[in-house]
């Protein structure tokens, strides 16, 4: 019953509890927006990191060669020469290395070439079809394959460099070998296949393209001496899986995972020294990153925590306001029975039903802007968040900090409720 | 039955009144009367157990006030006491009939929502249960607070200048229903007024 008042009381000045609930919603709407796309944040840009010490890539802003290699989402720096690369990725140091060559997108997919590792290195598998085996053959993320409807057997033609809009590849048609599993990582986005059909693809493409194309050689894509395609590799690949030479063709960055700690301290440095490339550790730059982020989250997250002061002062001056005129209800409660304890609890239920009301509403609001923001960042970095994720913690520190806003603002007029004289307040009336 | 006994209150210890000892039975009407500033209205609140005597002490039944605590004596003056007052004020969120309901609540624990119904029926306020109260005319209002005095059927119904701010129709009726209830729900009833029109009607007065 006083539950059902305070409730009824809250809608009776419906303006004075609009303002305070669309205050208190807006501030825990950003906080908990805030909180989801941090958490969710870092999480989908740790889980991506594991299994790669450093990245080895040419020289340039190791933020950018990080972003673009581990990430997928910035241009490259350059290519490196894949024979200088080699020499690197067998250095005793190294435990596994991962060669990336980027060249070709389909539909806005980046195609990736690199070696069936890549895939492992994410914890994915092919569920249906198989590995890339021959050249243009390929292994299509989950995500692709289900926005795409994409099934194994299925041929596709690509589009030169990073943009959709990208001139086609009409010469080599790519065949889909296999569909990897959903990992919750970059690779859902991405087109695998294997190094050689990157360069396939450019190789006769400069044939045909390079006089029409004069600034053909930028940055990131693929471009190579067209005449040594005769000379084949006889070391590692049997001839019917690789038709095109390895000799002066270039590739994107290397993965690079290292033995022991030792690597991780010398190796970079040797690059540094010996080469013109360069080697860039991730969590060093997303620690950067982030720290980066971090100013701007904290500043929100400020801004949000003083939006809830101003809705607190609001349910404050409101309660108060309407004392004055409430203290008859309140004497004639008190003549009714009600004791000076459930008067007291009557006006913090209200300020508690307040913020309860503001909380609810807020978290809703928070996650769909999140749905928004999500779809934003899936068009453009093909990264997604999921608006049904509870961070337990953080969103129950911020519901208890809501509760209290409430207590604390409805502290004094819930006293003065408690101390009515009741025979004074009747008498002068 | 009320009884009182050397009953005596100061303000701050600047005004002081003594009032005369006053006992009725059940189902009896008493009229208090007396000029502004002879403490009517204090004598009244001193036996709804809304103020406490400086000495004295007062009886409801078996029930000495004065010496209950603050709790028991709100849970007592719940379930034993009706007010009706001058100006009538109610729970501005609720409709008439939850009004009456929350009395109800809050003395028992009880909605008694049928018992409400029966009671605004006696009162002729049958169609106006589902009205917000400010929606009423004074004389409708005086008569749904005397309906919230009477539904815990109290030992004792105070009533302070319940007529004075009405017209002669209403201040009839409202008098009339008073001593009329009273007596059918056996309440001891005390009306506090200096209205002629009641120092007309009701013979059993003391004067302050």
């Amino acid at each position: 019953m006083i539950t059902k008042l305070a409730w009824k009381n809250i809608w009776f000045k419906p303006l004075n509890t609009v303002l305070s609930v669309i205050l208190l919603t807006a501030s825990v709407a950003i906080i908990s927006l805030l909180i989801l796309l941090q958490e969710q944040f870092e999480k989908q840009f740790s889980s991506n990191i594991d299994g790669v010490d450093v990245v080895l890539g040419a020289q340039g802003s190791p933020l950018q060669l990080i972003l673009s290699s581990v990430y997928q989402v910035d241009a490259p720096t350059g290519n490196i020469s894949y024979d200088d690369a080699k020499i690197w990725m067998k250095h005793p140091f190294v435990k596994s290395a991962i060669p990336l060559a980027f060249g070709d997108n389909y539909r806005g997919f980046k195609i990736v070439g690199t070696t069936p590792e890549y895939l492992e290195k994410f914890g994915g598998k092919v569920i249906s079809g198989k590995i890339f085996d021959k050249n243009l053959e390929v292994v299509v993320g989950s995500e692709i394959a289900k926005k795409l409807n994409i099934k194994v057997g299925d041929k596709f033609f690509g589009s030169h460099g990073d943009a959709l809009e990208g001139e086609v590849h009409e010469e080599f048609e790519y065949v889909v070998s296999g569909i990897a599993s959903q990992t919750g990582k970059v690779v859902d986005n991405l087109i695998l296949s294997n190094i050689q059909s990157v360069w396939q693809m450019h190789d006769n493409h400069e044939h045909s393209e390079a006089e029409e194309n004069p600034d053909h050689g930028e940055e990131g894509h693929m471009h190579f001496e067209g005449d040594e395609q005769e000379h084949h590799d006889h070391e590692t690949h049997p001839e019917n899986t690789a038709s095109v030479s390895e000799n002066g063709k270039e590739i994107t960055a290397v993965l690079i995972k290292f033995r022991n700690k030792m690597g991780f301290v010398t190796w970079p440095r040797l690059v540094a020294q010996n080469t013109k490339m360069q080697a860039a550790s991730p969590a060093v730059e997303i620690n950067r990153l982030f720290s980066l982020f971090g100013i701007g989250l904290e500043a929100l997250q400020y801004l949000a925590y003083g939006i809830m002061l101003i809705s607190g002062i609001s349910i404050f001056i409101a309660l108060y306001n309407t004392l004055k005129e409430r203290k008859y209800e309140f004497a004639l409660l008190r003549v009714s029975g009600a004791s000076r304890l459930q008067l007291l609890s009557l006006v913090l239920f209200e300020s508690i039903l307040l913020c309860f009301t503001g909380f609810i509403l807020g978290t809703i609001v928070g996650r769909i802007a999140l749905v928004l923001i999500s779809s934003t960042t899936d068009e453009q970095y093909k990264m997604t968040f999921d608006p049904f994720a509870f961070v337990w913690e953080k969103e129950g520190i911020l519901f208890i900090v809501t509760i209290f806003v409430g207590i604390l603002a409805a502290l004094i007029p819930a006293v003065k409720a408690y101390r009515l004289n009741i025979s004074k307040t009747l008498a002068n009336a | 039955m009320i009884k009182t006994k050397d009953l005596a209150f100061s303000y701050q210890g600047k005004v002081n009144f003594n009032f005369p000892d006053i006992q009725i039975e059940n189902g009896e009407t008493l009229l208090i009367t007396g000029g502004s500033g002879k403490g009517k209205t204090t004598l009244l609140h001193l036996l709804g157990g809304l103020l406490r005597p400086k000495k004295g002490s007062i009886l409801i039944d078996e029930t000495s006030i004065a010496t209950l605590s603050d709790k028991k004596l709100d849970q007592f003056r719940g379930k034993n006491i009706g007010l009706v007052l001058q100006q009538s004020h109610f729970v501005e969120a609720f409709s008439v009939l939850e009004n009456i309901s929350m009395a109800s609540w809050l003395a028992t624990g009880k909605k008694s929502e049928e018992k409400a119904k029966s009671l605004l029926k006696q009162l002729d306020l049958e169609d106006q249960m589902h009205k917000l109260t400010s929606q009423l005319s004074i004389g409708q209002q005086q008569r749904v607070s005397i309906a919230r005095a009477l539904i815990n059927e109290p030992k004792l119904l105070l009533a302070d200048e319940p007529t004075s701010s009405l017209d002669d129709e209403n201040a009839f009726k409202v008098a009339d229903l008073l001593s009329s209830l009273s007596k059918e729900y056996k309440a001891s009833l005390i009306i506090v007024t200096h209205d002629q029109r009641l120092k007309d009607r009701f013979s059993n007065q003391i004067s302050l």
